[in-house]
């Protein structure tokens, strides 16, 4: 029993010392990379709680997922940290106020702590000795918690069609390949075989340089004047966006 | 398991499903209006599902329809489909607005109401609540290109998170003290003894929480930038069903879960539904913005409704019903007219734009005119009713001051309802607006209609309100 104290200790103040060092340090991927020790120290006291489905989920979902975003966001946008911690001399007194108040209310919710004597009974037994965390959970989650976990997933896809509706322009800039067109396309729509005589030039066989690409088969093309004959490289248009 | 007591949400959500399937593929010119008749289609069915289904508590106590909820219900289904008609003009006219998602985020929005106001357990709630409140934020901030439009949704995104964190703080303490998320449970843990302070300040996190989401007055900072920035057919939407939504999840929470607190919970209620009409009797005087005037009548409006919440009695439960039931109409008539304001193709808002329109609209002129006067509560019209019911409950408990104070603010803001008539009426004439859309005048009309023959309606809405008072005190 006294390792799991000594545990205990250690990630307590590994965990604190980390928050802190969050919110402290200077360089913002430092922020990040103390986040992730954060959530391992975390993931240790729910070990020593014995709640080791939510430990590894913790480390699967937030170290895996949102910590490496959160790297990637830092690094890819370009985010002058220094300009958002200006205001810190300014703000620092009545943040300082509201963080006593809301203290000193929390010590006033310890000293009156009186759980109703009804409250009791109320409590969910814990299961079993040879159920396991992952077990206990999935008997409850898909049936007495069903509407609610379908209401969740509700509100992921809702999060998930906004940002798709705020994000996502639909650019024409990307060219996508049609694989149905290329298939109907004739071989006589593109190709052309012509006896050049020697010596002749292709000018006389009325061989003109290629046409821009065309979108679908058999669309009709408007070249440049054909009259000045100058050279023109022919590329494929950018399309408009 | 009782799933059938679901069984309107259920058909409403995958309704939202299949139509966002359908708009994916709908050839894209036409998607919005393809999008937007379905979603009028599932609205319609949800609304004669809630009608018949059959009432009951479900899922292990998650979920309840009874009478209540399917008033409540009724009415943001209403509410729902008249932001989607006003919408099917207004965002084919603006730019980048004429999307298929619109219509699908309201549904969702819809579906996230009408589970919060059928919970009877605090995760419910909170699932409920986010569903809807997320869903809102997106269209808030639909117009991606506007400066304004995003401003208004990352602000409602940012104060709303901070209220859906205080709602569910609440919620731990109260989980914490009572032992249950059930409301059923964590009312009767209170039944005994003095509750415990821990206790009271869980309930004041959550009513903080529940507050700040209808926008009354300590925590109405918000709604004001919100309702401007937005693009009008979304401030008419925030303005009339979400409303309505959270009011009846106040009422159920404070008059099941915390009933037994009431002697805790009434002078706060009490000193929010003051502020509330004290904001909403000055505060417009100043505005040029018509959008941030209805912003600010609401919130005074939601100062009447809360009201009848102070009253704590099944009386006061009935008056705060009918209220919202006579609120929702006169808004999604009066935005009916705000976004009929255009001329030469570009909205106008500033209050001082509506000048002639007696001469050059005289139909529109007069709808603002009965919308105007329904607020300010002149007597045959439906803001009259709902005034008075609340401000009856007010005085059947004892309150007074309450009432009182209630009396002085409709007095007070009569001045700026009767402003915007004068100004319609009497003031030169500018040029005239750009001609109305026939869904425009739809809505315009029929919630003109609802507002001005209310009286002989009122004894079967009175009927419907008292029935759901009951399902939810008896």
């Amino acid at each position: 029993m006294i390792f799991a104290h000594i545990f205990f200790y250690v990630f307590a103040i590994i965990l604190v010392a980390s928050a802190v060092m969050v919110v402290t340090a200077r360089n913002p991927v430092h922020s990040v990379l103390f986040l992730i020790l954060c959530f391992f120290n975390a993931a240790g006291l729910f070990l020593i709680a014995g709640a080791e489905f939510l430990a590894f989920i913790l480390l699967i979902v937030y170290v895996g997922a949102v910590a490496v975003l959160f790297l990637f966001v830092v690094m890819m946008l370009d985010i002058d940290f220094s300009e958002l911690r200006a205001g810190v001399q300014r703000y620092a007194p009545i943040g300082g106020v509201i963080g006593a108040i809301l203290f000193l209310e929390l010590v006033l919710v310890l000293g009156g702590w009186k759980v109703s004597p009804l409250a009791a009974g109320l409590r969910l037994t814990p299961m079993g000795y040879g159920i396991s965390n992952t077990d206990a959970i999935g008997r409850v989650l898909y049936t007495q918690y069903a509407f609610l976990f379908e209401t969740a997933s509700l509100v992921l896809m809702v999060a998930m069609i906004g940002a798709i509706v705020l994000t996502h322009r639909d650019r024409r800039r990307s060219k996508s390949q049609v694989i149905a067109q290329q298939n109907a396309r004739n071989p006589a729509d593109t190709l052309a075989m012509i006896d050049v005589a020697v010596g002749a030039g292709v000018k006389a066989a009325d061989i003109r340089r290629p046409d821009p690409a065309l979108e679908r088969p058999g669309e009709v093309v408007v070249l440049p004047d054909e009259e000045t004959h100058e050279p023109v490289l022919v590329a494929p248009e950018p399309r408009s966006h | 398991m009782n799933w059938i007591v679901a069984l309107p949400e259920i058909v409403l959500a995958l309704s939202g499903m299949a139509v966002l399937i359908a708009g994916v593929f709908a050839p894209r010119p036409g998607a919005f209006q393809l999008t937007s008749m379905l979603a009028l289609g599932a609205l319609l069915v949800t609304a004669g599902l809630v009608v018949i289904a059959p009432a009951g508590v479900g899922y292990g106590g998650l979920y309840v329809a009874d009478a209540f909820s399917r008033f409540v219900q009724l009415l943001i289904l209403a509410g729902a489909a008249l932001a989607i008609i006003l919408s099917l003009d207004f965002n084919r006219q603006e730019a980048e607005l004429a999307r298929f998602e619109f219509p699908v985020l309201i549904l969702f929005a819809a579906v996230g109401m009408m589970i919060m106001v059928g919970a009877t357990n605090f995760m419910t709630l909170y699932l409920g609540l986010e569903l809807q409140s997320l869903a809102l934020y997106v269209v808030a901030a639909f117009a991606r290109d506007s400066l304004r439009s995003s401003e208004a949704g990352l602000k409602y995104f940012v104060l709303g998170s901070l209220a859906s964190g205080l709602l569910l703080y609440g919620i731990s303490l109260t989980y914490g003290f009572s032992g249950s998320m059930s409301f059923a449970q964590v009312a009767r843990a209170l039944l005994s003894g003095t509750p415990s302070v821990g206790l009271v300040i869980g309930m004041v996190f959550v009513i903080s929480g529940l507050v700040f989401k209808v926008a009354a007055a300590p925590f109405h900072m918000w709604s004001p930038d919100v309702y401007e920035g937005a693009p009008t057919s979304v401030t008419a939407l925030l303005g009339s069903a979400p409303k309505v939504a959270a009011l009846a999840l106040l009422l159920r929470v404070m008059m099941g879960p915390y009933g037994h607190l009431l002697s805790q919970w009434q002078l706060l209620i009490e000193i929010i539904s003051i502020a509330s009409l004290v904001v909403g009797a000055l505060a417009p005087i100043l505005q040029t913005s018509i959008k941030r005037l209805m912003a600010y009548s609401s919130i005074g409006h939601v100062g009447y409704a809360l009201m009848g919440l102070a009253a704590g009695t099944q009386s006061g439960t009935t008056a705060t019903l009918i209220y919202l039931a006579t609120y929702l109409f006169m808004t999604l008539g009066s935005f009916g007219v705000i976004i009929a304001m255009r001329r030469q193709g570009r909205s106008v808002e500033t209050i001082s734009d509506l000048a002639g329109l007696g001469r050059n609209d005289a139909g529109l002129a007069l709808a603002m005119t009965i919308f105007m006067l329904s607020m300010a509560g002149v007597p045959p019209l439906s803001g009259f009713f709902g005034k008075l019911y609340v401000f009856l409950a007010a005085v059947q408990s004892g309150l007074w001051t309450l009432a009182v104070i209630g009396v002085i603010a409709s007095v007070v803001g009569a001045y700026y309802y009767l402003r915007i008539v004068k100004i319609m009426y009497f003031d030169a004439p500018v040029r005239a607006f750009d001609r109305r859309s026939p869904s425009l005048s739809f809505v315009v009309a029929a919630s003109g209609i609802v507002t001005v023959f209310f009286i002989i309606v009122a004894g079967p809405v009175t009927a419907a309100a008292q029935a759901a008072a009951l399902a939810l005190l008896g």
